[in-house]
Formats: structure tokens, C-alpha cells, sequence
């Protein structure tokens, strides 16, 4: 299946062309965000009767996890409000891209340049994420820690390093967003080997240079490249759903560790959310009680130690069934692509699990934000115990096993390919034999 | 009816009747109906407590179309219950037990919930009664066996053997 190339119809590429629509979705998001910090604040401190909580983490999360990163890549990276007010700073106006005048902040730095911050990002929600999901309060300051420290950030550093580097939702969408439809691609590459000014590059807040886009992980699908190429040579296409499999680029240790780390939280959340085990929830809601300790613990040692240790083993042994010659560290690195169908198909299925039964807060929410007994759509009382619909469940179990399915596949096809891929170690190693 | 074999062979090797076959054994694994289990028309009484924020016994297990009473007793704060499917509900408070009798007809894994706002984790507040054995797990499983058997299994060869039938490549 070719992919479908969405800016050769004129209005889509007008659309993305122009800043007003972009512009007013943000606009519209951010005044949304400030509002969900505000109710946090101040409103009900009952998680079930705030609008930040229910918005946050029931309806925000199912839609990233159920649409935008799935369907849409990193989409909700170009909506985002965490970076807009650091961006709009660092631009010098609202309706700007990157130019001579703008902010030259710092690069990153080069140690940094890697997916260990979110790593620990996540680690801590999965220590606190109870707190944080029930607690509106908690969820406020987190919201407003992470939207001061991008603007921080922003006016420290160049680009959008926050995003790339320390979001924990930008670390999840960078890792997911490969296996997504949406991919910003140059159309005539010739083109762009003697267009010097190479102004896309020099535009992009995510320092990508779209002729040598290899994967859509780190882009941010803002369309400023489009919007400043003077050729008009930028274009937004649809691929087939995870093609990026078929020939994935190559991971980083760090970014299997994140795939790892994520693939068990995803498990452990599961276990926590919905699972029967009254003394883990309580554990993971009494923050510095024994049993706490007892949880981050375990945890730790799942998610750093238990699970990357079978994996290593798992793929370390795989190529060694086919004579591979891999180094642990190689094998470890080589199958990673086969850990995002499967995270991303855990996660789906989890929210799948966890928002069907929590829609019914939804409208009562939106009826009484602040949880101060107001009724301004009549919906207060309408809070419903919810219980998991039989297609839900159904949906769930398909979910998971075609994930199990594209990763055996994708392992199988790794496998077959190790031979092309690293020939000299392969016949190196059986110079000995 | 020449055609037939070559319909077949057709359908072995394209892509997307490989999900076709996926997706119906998927719906057979998923829905085919197993004999029902032998009834056992015993009475079975079940104390549950309820407590901030988990339900004691967590698990409960009962056979096929026993008589099961549930009594809820909350230690703590208010707490309700509410069992998925059969619609029972009941609310306690503390020191007023509550209790309700049901006919497990319906073999499954059911999940219990707190039907009374109890505190920040009420949401979470769940647990699990399960009645003769645990098929959607076993259905699950196997539907996962299935999705890695077929996806090990080998597509490029019958490719090849299309090309035979359709020379000038006329589908
Ligand atoms: S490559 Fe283009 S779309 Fe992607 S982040 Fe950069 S400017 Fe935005
Ligand atoms: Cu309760």
C-alpha cells in the first residue's frame, strides 16, 4: 500500500499552510489547561468531582492513548500547551516560527541527549501515579511544574528541548509515534540538495531536518517546515500503519529501556487500576508507609531489573538461534522495534479497560467542574458505577493478541535479516568453529 | 469450478485474507459456546467487608447456579456494592449490613465495584467473583497462541506459485 499523500489536495494544504486554524485549537487548549489547573486548585478535592482529574485522566488520557498517538503520532504534540507560552517566548510573538530575531538559547546538553529523563519521568509516576490520578490538587501542580519548567526551559535552552528530552508524554508519543499513519516527508529530494538555506531546518523547533527523516519519532507534526519551505516541497502523507517495522531504524539503549519500562508499567498499572488487590492500592496510595516502600521497591526492581534482564536473555538467545553474533548489548538493541506493538497495544488496551467504565464522570464533571454542587447542565447526579461491556472485553483480548501478533512478526522478520545486517561479525564468528 | 483450487490457493497467499482468517477464527475462539457446566443447587452465604478501599474476601468463587446470599458489612465509611451483569447492588453502612440473594446462572468473571462515593481510590474500589472456571482467560490465551502461530508462519513462498496462474499478472 502506497502512502496517501494528504497535501497534494489544496484546501489540507492550506490548512496546514495557514497558523489561524493551529492557532486557535491552541489557543483554545491552553485557555482549557489554565482552567483545569484552576479547578484543581481550587475546586473539590473528591478526584471523582473534579473537572481536573476527570478531564486529565480519564478523558485527555484515553484520547491520547486512543487516538492521537495511535492514529495521529505525536498530533497532540502540535496542540500541546505545556511548551506554547516558552515557544511563543522564544519566537518573539505568537504567530512567528524561528527566525534571525528570535531567542538564541543554549543547545541541550550533549548528555543528555537521550530518553533517560523520561525514563525516570516515568518511574515516578509509577511510584506517585495513584496520588496523582486522585488527587486534583496533585495533578494541578504537576500540570503547572511541567508547564513552568518547559517555559523555563524555553527561554534556557534552543528549540523545544523540554519535549525532547524530559516530557514524559513526549517520551511515550516519540516512541509509539513510529508506528502511526501521519509522516512529514520531503517530495523531491533533489531539490533540497541545493536549496542551501535549508530554511526547514532551520525553522523546525524540534531541530529536525526533514530530508533525513528516517523515522516520525521526534517529529512534532507543527507544519512549520511546510510552512516555510519556499518551494513548496514539504508534504504531510499517511503511511500504512506501522510500516516503520518492516525496516526500523535503529534503537538506542536508552529507548529499549524506555520501551521496557513502559511495556511493565503498563502491566503493573493493569494490576493496581483494575485488578482485585485491595492491599496494592492501598500500598500505592499511602505515599512513605511501609507498604509503599514495599511497592516502589518491587517496582524498581521489575522495571529495571526483572524485566530488561528477560528480555536481554529472550533476544540475546533468539540470535543465537540463528547464529546471529550478536553482543548482549546488540541483541538488546537490535529486536527493541518488537517492544512498541506490544507496549503500545498493552496501553491500549488497558485505557480501553480503564476509561470504558469511567466515561459515566464525564458529564457530571462537565456539569459541576469545581465539585461545589452546581448544575449547569442538569448531568450532576448522573454518576453511574459503570461496568465493563462484554465488547469491551472482547475488544481488549483482540487488542493484545494482534499486538503479540505484529511483534512475533516483526521478531521473525528481524531475525531473517540479521545475516544482512551484520555480516562481518557473522562470519568472524565462525572463523573459530 | 476449475477456479475453486486456484481461489483457495489465492486466498492462502494474500495478505489480507491472512487477517481474514484471523479475524474469524479470532470470533470463533471469542464466541464459540461451551456446554453448560452441571448445575449445583446449593445455598451458599458470603460475608463481604467492605473497607476504604478494597472488598474482603477480593476473590470470590462460586459454582454454576448455586444460590449465593451476599451480606455486605462496611467497617469503615458507607460503602456499596455493585455486581457487574447481575445488576445486584446493595449499600451498607457501618453497622447496618446489607444482603441480597442472587442465582448464579451466568458462568464468568465478574467484576465487584463500590457503588458509593467512599473517598479519593473509591473509583478503584473493586473486586472479583468469578463463577465456574475463568473461560474468557482461557479463550483470551488461546487467541494469543493463534496470533503468534500465525504470524511465525512463513508468507513469501505461495507468493511465487501466484504467479503461475496469473502470467501477465490479470487478477
Ligand atoms: S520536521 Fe517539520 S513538522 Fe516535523 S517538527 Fe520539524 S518543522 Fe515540525
Ligand atoms: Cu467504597
Amino acid at each position: 500500500m502506497a502512502p496517501i499523500e494528504l497535501t497534494r489536495f489544496s484546501q489540507i494544504y492550506s490548512l496546514l499552510h495557514s497558523r489561524w486554524p493551529q492557532f486557535i485549537l491552541r489557543a483554545l487548549i491552553l485557555a482549557g489547561f489554565m482552567f483545569t489547573i484552576l479547578s484543581g486548585l481550587w475546586g473539590s478535592q473528591v478526584g471523582s468531582h473534579n473537572f481536573a482529574t476527570i478531564f486529565v485522566w480519564i478523558a485527555w488520557w484515553s484520547a491520547l492513548k486512543l487516538f492521537f498517538i495511535p492514529i495521529g503520532g505525536r498530533t497532540w504534540c502540535s496542540i500541546c500547551p505545556l511548551p506554547l507560552l516558552g515557544e511563543w517566548l522564544q519566537n518573539r510573538g505568537i504567530l512567528r516560527s524561528r527566525d534571525a530575531q528570535c531567542l538564541h538559547g543554549k543547545s541541550w546538553p550533549r548528555a543528555w541527549r537521550n530518553a533517560w529523563i523520561p525514563v525516570v519521568s516515568f518511574l515516578l509516576v509509577g511510584w506517585f501515579g495513584v496520588i496523582i490520578l486522585t488527587s486534583p490538587r496533585t495533578t494541578a501542580f504537576v500540570l503547572l511544574g511541567l508547564f513552568v519548567l518547559a517555559t523555563l526551559l524555553g527561554l534556557i535552552y534552543e528549540r523545544r528541548a523540554f519535549c525532547r528530552y524530559i516530557c514524559p508524554v513526549g517520551g511515550f508519543s516519540g516512541l509509539y509515534t513510529r508506528l502511526a499513519p501521519p509522516a512529514i516527508r520531503v517530495s523531491n529530494t533533489t531539490l533540497c540538495t541545493i536549496h542551501i538555506e535549508k530554511t526547514c531546518y532551520n525553522v523546525c523547533p524540534w531541530g529536525q531536518y526533514p530530508l533525513a527523516l528516517k523515522t516520525s519519532g521526534n517529529c512534532g507534526l507543527c507544519m512549520e517546515c511546510l510552512r516555510a519551505c519556499p518551494y513548496q516541497n514539504i508534504s504531510l502523507s499517511l503511511r500504512p500503519w506501522g510500516i516503520e517495522l518492516s525496516s526500523p531504524p535503529k534503537m538506542r539503549v536508552d529507548e529499549v529501556f524506555l520501551a521496557l519500562v513502559m511495556l511493565t508499567t503498563a502491566g503493573v498499572d493493569a494490576a493496581i487500576f483494575l485488578g482485585p488487590w485491595g492491599a496494592l492500592k492501598s500500598a500505592t496510595y499511602t505515599v512513605g508507609s511501609p507498604g509503599w516502600w514495599i511497592f516502589a521497591t518491587a517496582f524498581l526492581l521489575l522495571v529495571l531489573g526483572i524485566v530488561p534482564a528477560f528480555y536481554a536473555l529472550t533476544t540475546w538467545i533468539a540470535q543465537r538461534i540463528r547464529k546471529g553474533g550478536l553482543s548482549p548489548k546488540s541483541s538488546f538493541t537490535y529486536y527493541g522495534p518488537i517492544l512498541l506493538p506490544l507496549g503500545l497495544m498493552a496501553w491500549i488496551a488497558f485505557t480501553l479497560a480503564f476509561a470504558s467504565t469511567k466515561l459515566s464522570y464525564l458529564l457530571p464533571v462537565l456539569s459541576d467542574p469545581l465539585g461545589w454542587g452546581w448544575n449547569l447542565l442538569g448531568l450532576t447526579n448522573h454518576i453511574s458505577t459503570g461496568q465493563t461491556p462484554l465488547l469491551s472485553s472482547a475488544l481488549q483480548t483482540l487488542i493484545l493478541a494482534g499486538g503479540a501478533m505484529i511483534a512475533t512478526k516483526t521478531a521473525r522478520e528481524l531475525s531473517r535479516s540479521l545475516y544482512e545486517s551484520i555480516p562481518c561479525s557473522y562470519s568472524l564468528l565462525h572463523l573459530p568453529g | 469450478m476449475k477456479y475453486i483450487p486456484v481461489m483457495v490457493q489465492r486466498l492462502a497467499s494474500s495478505r489480507r485474507s491472512v487477517y481474514l482468517i484471523f479475524i474469524s477464527a479470532a470470533a470463533i475462539i471469542l464466541g464459540i459456546p461451551v456446554p453448560p457446566p452441571a448445575i449445583s443447587a446449593t445455598e451458599r452465604y458470603i460475608r463481604v467487608e467492605a473497607s476504604m478501599y478494597r472488598f474482603s474476601p477480593e476473590q470470590i468463587f462460586v459454582s454454576p447456579g448455586e444460590r449465593v446470599t451476599i451480606e455486605l458489612v462496611a467497617t469503615d465509611v458507607k460503602h456499596g456494592l455493585y455486581l457487574d451483569d447481575y445488576g445486584l447492588s446493595l449499600e451498607a453502612e457501618p453497622g447496618q449490613p446489607a444482603r441480597e440473594t442472587f442465582v448464579a446462572t451466568r458462568p464468568g468473571v465478574y467484576r465487584l465495584r463500590c457503588s458509593v462515593p467512599c473517598g479519593n481510590l473509591h473509583p478503584f474500589m473493586l473486586g472479583k467473583l468469578q463463577i465456574g472456571p475463568n473461560l474468557a482467560l482461557l479463550r483470551g490465551s488461546l487467541l494469543g497462541a493463534m496470533a503468534i502461530i500465525i504470524a511465525l508462519f512463513p508468507r513469501s513462498a505461495p507468493q511465487m506459485s501466484r504467479q503461475k496462474h496469473f502470467p501477465n499478472g490479470t487478477d
